[in-house]
């Protein structure tokens, strides 16, 4: 095998043109590089500035209503998309509900491999009845389409593509005719209980200790 | 009164939940919209939720049981009773600190509604309340909810009417409205439950309820709710060419109900769990069996095609598989257990069975001993032949032996069963069959859960003069007990005769005294009289003594006392007084004694309960 060794301490002993592009090739990035280091510097001061300027001021509310909180996200590319952050509340307020009435965190946390289907389907009874108190107490919800499924229905221009999905064999151009394969669910209402503050919404279910 | 009230409102002050509807006064003349108010209501610990009933329990934490700020509610940081589904749910766990049913005991004689005696049950670390202030908490709640709602429209400022049982003794009424002052609602007046149930139809029918009912017709309302059951008579007369609604009598108070219902059927599963495992249930699995049995019920109810349901009672742990208990609800047995034994086909001489009570009655409501309704009817409807005497337009057969209603309203959950009012109208029709009278008709379009709020809120429309009145008056005659002036015999008790106060009938508004009859009080001594009222002895005067009655044309209720206080005279003086009775705007009964000097007036107070048997 062949070694190289490197000798830092040489020097060119002939200074030709390479070595002249060389050099002015260093000098320029040394100098971009300071420019963009300066540029971070300032960028990271005006953060600062504006942060402390606006101190954050929690409002002080003695029932706290759950409202969808929407958050602007930076993104890369240069139209700013807005995402919306969901709550975690909302969702773990559902799972309290649904555990409270139909014992849903029980039921799915359970091994079901040791039972037979007899005591499956009892206990599906309760989680049944009870998920159906729990969502119909909490949401109203319809069909999208009031069509019956497995009838040929025609979208016109203009749909609304969040409400209905096209699968299958999608050529050419509206109006659409095809089979209603699922009819949809839409909530029109809901009705979820508001939290006091400091509520911790993450007991879904308190332990329970008879005296 | 600070403004003129833009509402009216309407609360059902029910012995399981409470309802407040109201109507916008300025919405036009022609049909009021009715509204239902959804009552935010605290769930369970930090959870508020709004919804339209508020369940009339209350609920005594224990103060290590519940978080700091766990019972804020939009209108307080912390919850000063835990009132509604929160109360319910706890006390589901922990009954030993639920108070419920506390409008019952408004109307039990022989308690002191002030005294703290609730949650009967409760181990003495307790601290119980009256039933005085769980009534007070239930209308509390409901008016800081609607005050948050609508704090431009107060609701000290509304028109506002709150029901009562039509069986309600004077002093339960008294207590009624005390309650609603006590919080700054002085202005609220009482509607008989029925009649509002009534008012709730003719308001439905928009206009059309002349065409359903005549001259001639007498309604029976039948009201059976989670824990009463209220009788009541009104008879369609007619007045200068328009039709008149005069209420004519009112039954007993009945406790017996839905919640009745519910029980019966879950001792019936219970009974046949134990008999197939031989394993006992305990006291929670019984409740968990009445809730499953009341929601069963609904079902087989509303759906003819089921001939049985699965019940599943799961374990409390957290594995839900395995550790349930498994029963059914069939068909047969809900016929037999509610059909049969709540709606029983009886005769109409037949009297509903009592047996003398044992142990002490104060320890517990009076629940109705037997739990056929349709023998209480029987019952009310032989007792109140007389009722429609004095009515021109009403003629009963000469050979009748009971009050032939024409028209049947009802009212209250438990009959939104189509099979309990078919079997109510069944029993009803084979009674007025048997003397060839013609069957009653049901009148239709009645929301039997939210009637008796709805009623009440239109109401207040009415007693603006748009719509028609329900005349009524006092739905009983009452008398003090005086002794008789004849010679004292040895070792008997005086003779007590029972002299009239106010006769039946007697308006809102209107005043009666008796000035012959004269009694001397001492200042600075309590005076009691034995009172007595009568809900068939429609002919009585003021001043009519009587020395004999049955036990069951007088009903004895509460004794009422009258002390005279010192100022300006001096103690052990005696003031020759004479008595007065007035029924107020309110509603209720307003007894005084007068001053035979200077026309001094006094009140003489009804709640007095205390009794003896204390």
């Amino acid at each position: 095998m062949n070694t190289y060794t490197i000798d830092l301490s040489l020097r060119p002993t002939t200074f030709d043109l390479w070595h002249v592009c060389l050099a002015g090739t260093v000098a320029a990035l040394t100098l971009a590089l300071l420019a963009v280091l300066v540029s971070v510097l300032l960028a990271g001061r005006r953060c600062k500035n504006k942060a402390s300027a606006q101190p954050q001021q929690p409002e002080i509310k003695i029932v706290e209503k759950i409202v969808e909180v929407e958050k602007i996200v930076q993104a890369p590319a240069p139209e700013p998309v807005i995402l919306k952050e969901s709550t975690p509340d909302a969702a773990l307020q559902l799972l309290s509900l649904l555990q409270k009435e139909a014992r849903f965190i029980d039921f799915i946390k359970e091994d079901m491999s040791a039972y037979g289907d007899a005591d499956i389907g009892a206990a599906a009874r309760i989680v049944h009845q009870g998920c159906a108190k729990a969502i119909n107490e909490h949401f109203t919800l319809s069909a999208v389409s009031n069509d019956q499924e497995g009838s040929r229905v025609t979208l016109n221009q203009g749909f609304d593509a969040a409400a209905f999905r096209l699968t299958g064999n999608i050529v050419g151009q509206a109006p659409f005719t095809g089979t209603l394969v699922h009819k949809g669910w839409q909530v029109t209402d809901l009705r979820l209980p508001k939290l006091t503050e400091g509520h911790n919404a993450k007991i879904i279910a308190a332990a329970e200790v008879e005296l | 009164m600070t403004q003129e009230a833009r509402y009216s409102v309407g609360i059902d002050l029910g012995t399981t939940h409470c309802v407040l509807s109201y109507v916008d006064l300025q919405a036009g003349d022609d049909q009021p919209e009715l509204l239902v108010f959804a009552v935010p209501q605290l769930t369970a610990p930090g959870v508020i939720e709004d919804k339209p009933q508020l369940p009339s329990f209350m609920y005594l934490p224990h103060a290590a049981e519940i978080a700091e700020g766990s019972t804020a509610l939009p209108w307080s940081g912390k919850a000063e009773h835990l009132v509604g589904e929160i109360a319910r749910n706890l006390g589901s766990k922990t009954p030993i600190r639920l108070v419920a049913s506390a409008k019952s005991w408004l109307c039990h004689a022989g308690v002191d509604c002030k005294q703290p005696i609730l949650p009967a049950e409760a181990p003495d670390d307790v601290s119980r309340v009256s039933p005085f202030l769980a009534g007070k908490a239930y209308l509390q709640h409901l008016r800081d909810a609607w005050n948050h709602q609508f704090p431009q429209h107060r609701l000290q400022d509304q028109d506002l009417t709150i029901t009562v049982p039509a069986s309600f003794d004077p002093a339960a009424r008294e207590l009624t409205v005390e309650a609603a002052r006590a919080i700054g609602l002085g202005q609220a007046v009482l509607l008989e439950e029925p009649q509002a149930a009534l008012y709730s139809w003719i308001e439905n029918s928009e206009g059309d309820w002349r065409n359903h009912v005549a001259v001639g017709d007498v309604i029976l309302v039948v009201d059976v709710g989670g824990g009463t059951t209220d009788l009541s008579l009104i008879a369609v007369t007619e007045d200068q060419g328009n039709l008149q609604l005069t209420r004519v009598a009112v039954g007993d108070h009945i406790l017996l109900g839905g919640d009745n219902m519910d029980l019966a059927l879950a001792y019936t599963v219970k009974a046949k769990l134990e008999q197939d495992g031989g394993k006992r249930l305990e006291s929670w699995q019984l409740q968990a069996l009445t809730h499953a049995c009341r929601e069963a019920k609904e079902k087989l109810f509303n759906q003819p095609e089921l001939e049985n349901i699965p019940l599943v009672v799961a374990s409390r742990g957290s594995s839900l598989i395995g550790g349930t208990l498994r029963s059914e609800l069939t068909r047969d047995e809900l016929k037999r257990v509610l059909v049969e034994g709540f709606l029983p086909v009886v005769g109409v001489g037949d009297k509903p069975q009592s047996k003398p009570r044992s142990g002490l009655r104060s320890a517990g409501l009076p629940y109705a001993q037997d739990a056929a309704i349709t023998r209480h009817l029987a019952a009310f409807l032989s007792r109140q032949m007389g009722a429609t005497d004095e009515l021109k337009d009403i003629n009963l057969p000469e050979h009748a032996r009971f009050l032939h209603p024409t028209g049947v309203l009802l009212n209250g959950g438990v009959l939104k069963a189509g099979v309990l009012a078919e079997r109510l109208m069944q029993v009803l029709n084979g009674w007025l069959q048997t003397e060839q009278a013609p069957a009653a008709r049901l009148l239709q379009g009645a929301d039997l859960d939210l009637a008796v709020a709805r009623g009440a809120a239109y109401y207040g429309h009415v007693r603006k003069g748009k719509g028609v009145r329900i005349k009524g008056g006092t739905a009983a005659a009452y008398y003090v007990g005086v002794e008789s002036a004849t010679p004292a015999v040895p070792g008997l008790a005086p003779e007590v005769e029972a002299l009239c106060i106010a006769p039946f009938g007697m308006e809102e508004g209107s005043e009666q005294e008796l000035p012959n009859d004269e009694f001397g009080l001492v200042i600075g001594e309590p005076v009691r009289f034995r009172f007595f009222g009568s809900k068939t002895r429609r002919d009585d005067a003021v001043g009519t003594r009587l020395e004999a009655w049955s036990d069951d044309e007088l009903e004895e209720l509460d004794e009422i006392e009258i002390t005279l206080p010192e100022e300006g005279h001096n103690a052990g003086e005696v003031v020759p007084v004479f008595l007065s009775a007035a029924v107020s705007e309110v509603g209720t009964l307003e007894l005084r004694a007068v001053s035979r000097r200077d026309q001094q007036r006094w009140k003489i107070e009804f709640d007095v309960r205390a009794g003896e048997g204390n």
